[in-house]
């Protein structure tokens, strides 16, 4: 941990001498690779939190309906079943699901539902990211739907209640802080995700929140970097750096707060997870 | 009013199952598609060939090549050290407060997204320890990657041995390293195997640090050394997919099929492995 911290400090320290942090996080206008260089990386940041909320709307519907239904109404025999196979969603290699978007996802939209999007655009990255992360969120919410007392359900059948009332006014609210954990992990997930958004989301660092147009992660960026020539000690790699720390940050605050919120749920019930 | 209710009741469970449905749907959607667009580019010079402008001639030897290399020296890196270090978290850290402070630590690294990686390994192993762009800096930027893996289940194994068996190997004059090679490590290792190969899998289907520390360069030949340039797999695949011909985007269908099939056939191996070890150790 120390060494990440150090290695992307210590590289970063030259490129903050001849940009200003202040430009560096409210500039916004981002051309590291042009020959009129400006670091300003609000388009990258916009980028990143487009393609990512696209896939967390998208995961946390998915992902939570898919953990009431296993945790609440499906016969153990179908939870034992479903859950290997949405572990082996989790396991595809991202640059699939980064050919997924560009390939299945974006052909289909485009002749279906908007013809003048771009054959790189947000929508189509932000919904591979949901589908990536969406066993993250079913599998940390269902640990935590299952793991609420059963006692909790029979009092509130006691007390006449229906079932979809159980489920919805028991026993979500009390699984909330697990079901919050698991939504800020996986945006972290996505926030840091690489393959899919460089693949599918295009490489144009523009200030825009229209999802049909291309635009660039901070991810991307690394990614597009590196496939150029960026000699050691020069500007552009500095800036690599810069922007993997920014990444670095943004992804440590987001499973610090995840963390946090599961640690703080898990002792609620003494510890009944 | 309350036949309303009754409405509500059956029809919760039917919604909430198309929302389980749509990713399962989306899994089969996904692999028919590859497979469709990819499979009548798997020919025998497809596995023997080098990367090509022509789409008919090209190959994909020298990426697997290079994922088995950087994928076995990372995995030759990150095993030992990441059950050394759950061990020493286990058996030999006395206080709760260290062990539990190096647990978050290894948990947080876990949370670090997979291009940070290829940064660091790039600066320190590439650049600092002078080893370039090379195998050996991607299989430590790998290494790393995967280590919480590794750490996280051989530790849960470890947790989950009875003290019984320890104490029994104590009372018949065990000496604590005696104890830890066969007692502890003996009992956790369906564990670390199950937990390395779930690693393997992890490194094999990287691809944001490989494309960090290699860029996206040509090679021709299978690499030899750690020392060499190299590319893998799914850093091929990634170059097939930013091509605009068709063709390419078809070989890149067909190097997914391969990718796909390495990883069930490890993950078929981590299942049988994992039956076959716990059926042989007592307790």
């Amino acid at each position: 941990m120390t060494v990440i911290v150090y290695t992307l400090v210590s590289e970063s320290i030259p490129f903050f001498r001849e940009v200003s942090p202040g430009e560096f996080v409210l500039g916004r206008e981002w051309s590291a690779l042009f020959s009129e260089k400006k670091f300003g990386t609000l388009p990258l940041l916009t980028g990143t939190f487009l393609t990512a909320s696209i896939g967390l709307l998208i995961a946390a519907t998915l992902g939570l309906g898919s953990a009431i239904y296993l945790s609440e109404y499906a016969s153990p025999r179908l939870r034992k079943a479903v859950k290997p196979v949405l572990e082996l969603l989790a396991g595809i290699p991202t640059v699939v699901y980064g050919y997924f978007a560009l390939t299945m996802i974006t052909p289909f939209l485009r002749e279906n539902v908007f013809h003048e999007m771009s054959v790189h655009n947000a929508l189509a990255a932000g919904i591979a990211l949901g589908i990536m992360i969406t066993p993250m969120i079913a599998s940390i919410s269902e640990d935590a739907l299952y793991s609420v007392p059963e006692s909790l359900r029979h009092g509130a059948y006691a007390l006449g209640a229906r079932r979809y009332q159980v489920v919805f006014k028991i026993v979500v609210p009390a699984a909330m802080p697990g079901i919050i954990a698991s939504f800020v992990l996986a945006l972290a997930r996505a926030v840091g995700e690489t393959m899919i958004v460089t693949i599918a989301a295009g490489f144009r660092p523009v200030l825009t929140l229209n999802p049909l147009e291309p635009i660039q992660t901070l991810t991307a960026f690394i990614a597009q970097a590196s496939t150029g020539d960026n000699p050691y000690g020069t500007i552009e790699y500095r800036s690599l750096f810069a922007v993997g720390l920014y990444l670095f940050l943004i992804v440590m605050v987001l499973n610090t707060i995840g963390l946090a919120v599961s640690r703080k749920y898990s002792s609620r019930f003494g510890g009944a997870g | 009013m309350s036949g309303g209710w009754k409405l509500v009741d059956s029809w919760v469970p039917f919604l909430l199952s198309i929302l389980l449905g749509i990713p399962l749907a989306s899994l089969g959607l996904l692999i028919a598609g590859i497979v469709l667009a990819g499979y009548e580019r798997l020919s025998t010079s497809f596995f023997l060939n080098g990367p090509s402008f022509d789409p008919d001639k090209a190959g994909i030897m020298p990426a697997l090549v290079g994922s088995m290399w950087v994928v076995g020296l990372g995995m030759a890196i990150a095993i030992p050290l990441g059950v050394a270090t759950a061990v020493y978290l286990t058996e030999y850290v006395g206080s709760k407060r260290v062990s539990s402070i190096i647990l978050f630590n290894v948990n947080n690294l876990a949370g670090v997204p997979s291009v940070v990686y290829g940064l660091v390994a790039l600066s320190i192993v590439g650049y600092q320890l002078g080893l370039g762009r090379s195998i050996a800096t991607g299989a430590i930027a790998l290494a790393f990657l995967v280590l919480p893996i590794i750490v996280v289940s051989t530790v849960e194994a470890i947790r989950e041995i009875p003290v019984s068996q320890r104490l029994g190997a104590y009372a018949l004059g065990a000496s604590r390293l005696q104890v830890v090679l066969h007692v502890v490590l003996r009992q956790a290792l369906p564990s670390i195997l199950t937990g390395s190969i779930l690693a393997v899998s992890r490194a094999l289907g990287e691809a944001a640090p490989i494309l960090v520390i290699s860029g996206l360069i040509f090679v021709r030949e299978p690499p030899s050394s750690p020392l060499d340039e190299f590319t893998a797999l799914p850093l091929q695949i990634f170059n097939w997919i930013t091509r605009p011909q068709a063709e390419f985007k078809e070989l890149a269908a067909a190097a997914i099929i391969v990718l796909l099939l390495l990883l069930l056939a490890l993950n078929s191996l981590a299942i049988y492995l994992r039956a076959r070890l716990q059926a042989r150790l007592p307790g």
